[in-house]
């Protein structure tokens, strides 16, 4: 996801550059009468207004179609989902297990025992795998299935003092 | 459908409550910059202040940031609103006096209090220091926001006095009898719908957020008085979001006036722009739950509004102010100098940041990039290459000796110093977001240090660049105040 986030904004950003740089290198010669390339102009705009809609309607709809929030997620794989309780302390994790099973769904009950915390669980590559808000009075939902076994770290995505950058815990995933 | 001529208005120099707030942002702008650099270089590991001192830092930078974008954009919309309304200019001087007296207050909370709960200030976090600051520095350093809030709350009821007292309502001075009726031509220049449109977000978000903050200063003493802490994040973010997003729409005033002048082509207040900016109203209030994507409490619909209005917001800035500025560029004889430059660039900025920012509120790509650094990533790309250069171009346009004058070599070699080097130290934190390294960090693992040291030697060169362009204002403020043309004839395709 994380890549083709890049992509895709990298694919944009320079679409965006192209357009500021070929106005730049036209504006040096200059159309006296300005009507007949503001209509243009305008029908051009109509034109880029649809196209946008078109682009980035139905993106913004698929995106929609599997939230972290929907009960459904991750009930792929099979038996029952684990159930892990997660609470975020200044500045420690307290989790009550630290070990779930590969390819079995897993619930993780979120919550914090004092400021706002992020609950962040990062692969053995370091990269961000799912996450949600750890908040006093509240407990946040988190479904995910560990498609791989392996170390996993738990880290803070919410500052919450000195200590926040050493928040972190760890999960084994493996067979059960 | 009405037609639009241009109508030449001479350029006006400064009044001095306008270069008060225009030094106040240059030098805070400079030390934050500086702040920010440290921060970097320490997560670099090319030096080595402490957590401590980051997170002081850290609060300071993103408080001054957030505190100047706001002065300097009030300048610039002050500076041309004046033009067309009658405003107090004690009310002004006022908030620059409140603002200062806040910036003390914030200093005195960080540096000798040693407060460091972030500009954002999240309920609980003031009142749980774990003893690494007494509720009196949380009080000093909320206090000083609150100050800061009731000036630019004072500023904007002038700014609403002025534009009724001119216009007779805000429905008027938005346009709207243009927007949904007959247009005649006759709707309210750009800078009077874009200031009305201010002054609507900013009262509303200035006394959410002033509610808020009165709310924590009250738990902090009696802490009794309970704060549901969700709530007092929505209501945080709600303030944050649009206090920051109406310095863009303050400062895109800069634009809106004056490459106009540049091109001899008008930039007038028709049907699109008058719904744009109406819209842009609407949605800088509603899209605030895209803060709140990873907060699953949060009632869902609010949290698929924040998704939704995070793709909407894009189509003004793109297909309106932006696509505005390329049309009367474009083949407009334009003779191109630091102040038109600058404004150029910065509308780039912020349509370029506009993109991984919607990207960011997407609900799915938010689960894995929430608090990374592609988050810092966006909101830097549209606020230095965006707000701060509309600023920037401001400065070279006011200080310009005459409307022949070129450009020195310096100026020229800094504008494209500042343009890469911007370019490349927000694409190092969006590289950095992409590889998930967590934002706010004092101390980063091993594996992300050669990003923070890409980005280090990229807010060196910004730095340079930016002094460059101070510099070059300290030096003609003395012409700044004058009324004289500044802007230089377009070429003509005849002569």
């Amino acid at each position: 996801m994380q890549t083709i986030a890049w992509q895709i904004s990298l694919v944009l950003m320079t679409l965006v550059a192209f357009g500021f740089a070929f106005v730049a290198i036209n504006s040096g010669r200059r159309e006296e009468d300005y009507s007949p390339l503001q209509k243009k102009a305008y029908r051009l705009r109509t034109r880029l207004f649809w196209g946008l809609v078109l682009v980035f309607g139905p993106a913004m709809l698929y995106t929609l179609l599997e939230l972290p929030y929907d009960a459904v997620r991750s009930r792929g794989g099979a038996g029952a989902a684990q159930v892990v309780h997660a609470t975020g302390y200044q500045w420690r994790w307290e989790l009550s297990q630290d070990h779930v099973a590969v390819n079995e769904p897993v619930e993780f009950h979120v919550t914090s025992a004092d400021v706002n915390h992020g609950f962040g669980i990062y692969d053995a590559d370091l990269h961000l795998v799912a996450q949600t808000q750890a908040m006093p009075g509240y407990t946040n939902t988190l479904r995910h299935t560990f498609t791989k076994a392996g170390t996993y770290k738990v880290l803070c995505m919410e500052y919450c003092g000195i200590a926040h950058h050493n928040m972190l815990t760890e999960i084994r995933v493996g067979a059960q | 459908m009405a037609t639009y001529t241009y109508e030449h208005i001479p350029d006006q120099g400064a009044k001095a409550g306008v270069l008060a707030y225009l030094v106040t942002s240059a030098a805070v702008l400079l030390l934050m910059m500086v702040f920010g650099l440290l921060m970097r270089l320490e997560q670099a590991q090319w030096i080595s202040i402490g957590a401590n001192r980051f997170y002081e830092l850290m609060t300071l930078h993103g408080a001054g940031m957030v505190g100047i974008a706001a002065i300097a954009g009030a300048s610039v919309m002050w500076h041309f609103l004046r033009q067309y309304v009658a405003l107090s200019s004690r009310i002004f001087v006022a908030n620059l006096v409140l603002f200062l007296a806040g910036v003390v207050m914030i200093l005195g909370s960080v540096l000798l209090g040693h407060f460091h709960g972030a500009w954002t200030f999240l309920y609980p976090l003031p009142g749980n220091s774990m003893g690494m600051w007494s509720p009196g520095a949380a009080a000093l350093f909320m206090g000083g926001l609150l100050v800061i809030g009731v000036g630019f709350l004072l500023l904007h009821l002038d700014v609403a006095r002025a534009i009724i007292a001119r216009y007779g309502n805000f429905s008027r001075a938005l346009g709207w009898p243009q927007l949904f009726g007959h247009d005649d031509g006759k709707a309210p220049p750009p800078t009077v719908v874009a200031s009305a449109m201010v002054t609507v977000v900013n009262v509303i978000g200035l006394v959410v957020g002033a509610s808020i903050l009165t709310m924590m200063l009250v738990n902090l003493y009696v802490p009794g008085f309970d704060i549901d802490p969700l709530l007092a994040k929505g209501m945080i973010y709600f303030f944050g979001h649009i206090f920051i997003n109406a310095t863009i729409y303050m400062a895109v005033i800069a634009v809106y006036e004056i490459l106009p002048r540049y091109t001899q082509r008008p930039w007038k207040s028709n049907k699109v722009f008058l719904a744009s900016w109406t819209a842009s109203t609407l949605m800088v209030m509603f899209i605030f739950p895209h803060h709140l994507l990873m907060d699953f409490a949060f009632p869902k619909w609010m949290l698929i509004m924040g998704h939704v209005i995070g793709y909407l917001n894009t189509v003004p800035i793109l297909v309106v102010t932006g696509y505005g500025a390329l049309m009367i560029v474009y083949r407009s004889g334009i003779r191109w100098d630091m102040a038109s430059k600058l404004l150029f660039l910065s509308l780039f900025g912020w349509a370029a940041g506009a993109m991984p920012a919607f990207i960011d509120g997407t609900i799915t790509v938010n689960y894995v990039m929430h608090n990374t650094l592609w988050v810092p990533g966006h909101f830097h790309t549209y606020l230095l290459l965006g707000m701060v250069t509309m600023l920037f171009g401001f400065m070279y346009y006011l200080g310009k000796p005459d409307h022949e004058a070129d450009d020195h070599l310096i100026d020229r070699i800094a504008f494209w110093l500042f343009t890469s080097s911007t370019l490349g130290f927000t694409l190092s934190f969006l590289y950095s977001g992409k590889e998930s390294v967590a934002r706010r960090y004092a101390a980063h693992l091993p594996e992300w240090v050669p990003y923070d040291r890409i980005a280090s030697v990229f807010a060196v060169l910004v730095i340079a660049s930016s002094l460059v362009f101070m510099l070059r204002f300290f030096a003609r403020i003395g012409l700044a105040r004058h009324d004289y043309q500044r802007a230089p004839v377009a070429r003509s395709a005849i002569a």
